[in-house]
């Protein structure tokens, strides 16, 4: 699938008044990183990634996506309605009772496009290299991408998993940090400080590279150019700058709306910010 | 009471390493993962005739646990392969949610567990395993008695499909069942009928219930002795088809006595038909150093603490 730049901004968009009006509704939700990794999501679900919205879990044949901080799931489901997994209507129901989009995802309510449950952090770079593996034992020449917290790099099950893919060649496989530099509790540098993840990553032995995650045109380009890298002996790692909240002024760059919904007025604010192109759901 | 005589005595790991083997060579599908106990879980054999389908994680089993439930979506069959205490309470949350809640098509096979791990102590013998994988929904309980039972219950869960815990152990132990028996989950065994006293034994206790129903037919004694070998689902029509005949249980495991065989039994029971039941499990307590047979007589686990357990529980009946 490949749209142009203008549509790809208009989806952008529409996926950003989606994770507002979705979190506003049931007034909870993650808001902050689910903004500021739209950009990455529309890059990868509408221009990048070779995917079937027809869904089969076994995923053969076809690219992969693993979000591992799972508490975006506001940008996840809205994207995967608009990419066509499912009904755009059902954005209505994230977080209501009986509902498929789970507070966090699962594949426990059979929720199209959503292949393993993630929330509890650290783990969906284990399970990307095993999708991986497998591909490469089915002789599968198709990709595996994953995504990850930057506060998420703290747990340690990320730095078991880093040790080893690339110790086992998995080239197939194309990881990226949102690198927005703040937790829960507080910019990371004061949380628990990252270092120089660059120098760390290379120390594993990845093939590591920087983008801007909320320039649609540089994430697309560093994606691209992270597939012409693969299949050379090295996993992939983007390091992808993104503002926390981006799109809504009033939430950018701050750790206060990580997991905060915005009330009536804070909802309309936002809305008149994101002029809508699409239809809302 | 039948008598149960072994020709030899091995280890219930090597079946499990023979099973894998097997498992290997009827679906294409199984891969094994080890997080660096390779020789203790008999995992050569497999490695030798499959190297491309063997996966050598080192030692991190939290990362174990998350490849082999990315190595599902892709069809595949993953055998993880530690010990019992690194598969479970080490990597839990791991289990619980890229395995359990995500429904995926792992084989969790630990070895060394229990007491009878032996000389390296409490920090290795999990006691707690079973309570921690069977109040996951969806998970399977498999803790098998020898080395026949071990080997075609891993060629048995290769075959089914979703998560499973298969459970066995470090010491050779005797043989009793047959070799080319078919492994049914879900299925208890029944060892010996007997009108006395249920005696309810899941993986290495098994031969020791065997022991204690020969000496409490020396004393005059019944005892109706079924291998539950599957904790989860528990075979509740064997259960409350035996307590209807005896009207009273032992229950007896290698593991602590809150959340084991023994408390699923009673569960059942409570709602079904109260029985007396006396538990021959470890009381609430870590392990320590010892020889494997020195530490189940000191933790109560041998066939003597089971006759004596039959003894009590039969002048408790009504």
């Amino acid at each position: 699938m490949s749209i142009e730049i203008n549509n790809l901004q208009d989806i952008a968009t529409q996926v950003r008044r989606d994770i507002v009006r979705m979190v506003h509704q049931c007034q909870s939700g993650h808001p902050g990183g689910s903004l500021g990794c739209t950009d990455y999501l529309v890059a990868l679900y509408f221009h990048v990634m070779n995917h079937k919205p027809e869904f089969n879990m076994d995923g053969k044949g076809e690219d992969l996506f693993f979000l591992s901080n799972g508490h975006i799931s506001p940008v996840f489901y809205s994207v995967l309605a608009r990419s066509g997994y499912f009904d755009v209507a059902e954005l209505a129901t994230f977080r209501k009772l009986n509902s498929r989009l789970q507070g966090h995802p699962t594949t426990h309510e059979g929720l199209p496009g959503v292949r393993i449950a993630s929330g509890s952090l650290g783990q969906g770079m284990s399970v990307a290299i095993g999708a991986a593996q497998a591909k490469k034992l089915n002789g599968d020449k198709s990709l595996v991408f994953s995504l990850h917290g930057d506060g998420e790099l703290q747990e340690g099950q990320i730095w078991e998993a880093a040790m080893y893919a690339p110790h086992n060649k998995v080239d197939n496989l194309i990881s990226t940090i949102d690198f927005n530099g703040q937790q829960i509790d507080g910019p990371t540098e004061k949380v628990l400080s990252l270092g120089n993840l660059r120098a760390k990553w290379e120390a594993f032995g990845w093939d590591v590279m920087e983008a801007d995650g909320n320039d649609l045109q540089n994430i697309i380009a560093a994606l691209e150019e992270a597939k012409s890298r693969a299949f050379q002996g090295k996993p992939i790692m983007i390091l992808m700058k993104t503002n926390m909240g981006h799109g809504v002024d009033f939430m950018m760059g701050s750790h206060k709306w990580h997991g905060v919904a915005p009330n009536d007025e804070q909802l309309q604010q936002a809305l008149d910010q994101l002029q809508s192109s699409l239809a809302d759901y | 009471m039948k008598k149960y005589t072994f020709t030899e005595k091995k280890d219930t790991r090597s079946g499990f390493g023979a099973g894998l083997l097997e498992a290997g060579r009827n679906n294409p599908e199984v891969v094994a993962l080890c997080a660096d106990l390779v020789g203790s879980l008999k995992m050569e054999a497999f490695i030798k005739e499959f190297p491309e389908r063997f996966f050598q994680i080192g030692i991190a089993e939290a990362n174990m646990m998350g490849i082999a439930a990315g190595m599902t979506i892709g069809g595949k069959i993953p055998f993880t392969g530690t010990f019992a205490n690194f598969s479970t309470g080490r990597v839990y949350d791991q289990i619980r949610q890229s395995i359990a809640y995500s429904d995926k098509n792992v084989k969790i096979c630990a070895s060394h567990a229990g007491l009878t791990l032996g000389e390296d102590g409490a920090t290795h013998q999990i006691l707690e395993d079973i309570g921690l994988m069977k109040m996951l929904p969806g998970m399977t309980v498999i803790n098998p008695c020898d080395y026949n039972q071990t080997k075609a219950a891993t060629i048995a869960i290769a075959e089914h499909h979703g998560p499973v815990y298969l459970r066995f152990g470090r010491p050779v132990v005797p043989i009793f069942t047959d070799a080319d028996q078919k492994f049914e989950i879900g299925k208890a065994w029944m060892v010996n009928e007997g009108a006395d006293v249920s005696i309810f034994a899941t993986g290495h206790l098994v031969w020791e219930a065997i022991q204690a129903g020969e000496k409490l037919a020396e004393l005059g004694i019944d005892a109706e002795i079924i291998n539950i070998h599957t904790i989860k689902p528990l075979d509740a029509e064997a259960v409350l088809k035996s307590v209807a005949k005896t009207r009273c249980v032992v229950t007896a495991e290698e593991h602590n006595r809150l959340g084991g065989l023994g408390d699923s039994i009673a569960q059942l029971l409570a709602q079904n038909n109260p029985t007396p039941q006396e538990y021959v499990a470890v009381n609430d307590s870590f392990g320590e150093s010892g020889k494997p047979a020195e530490l189940m007589t000191k933790y109560g686990l041998d066939a003597d603490h089971i006759v004596k357990a039959a003894q009590k529980v039969i002048a408790r009946k009504g």
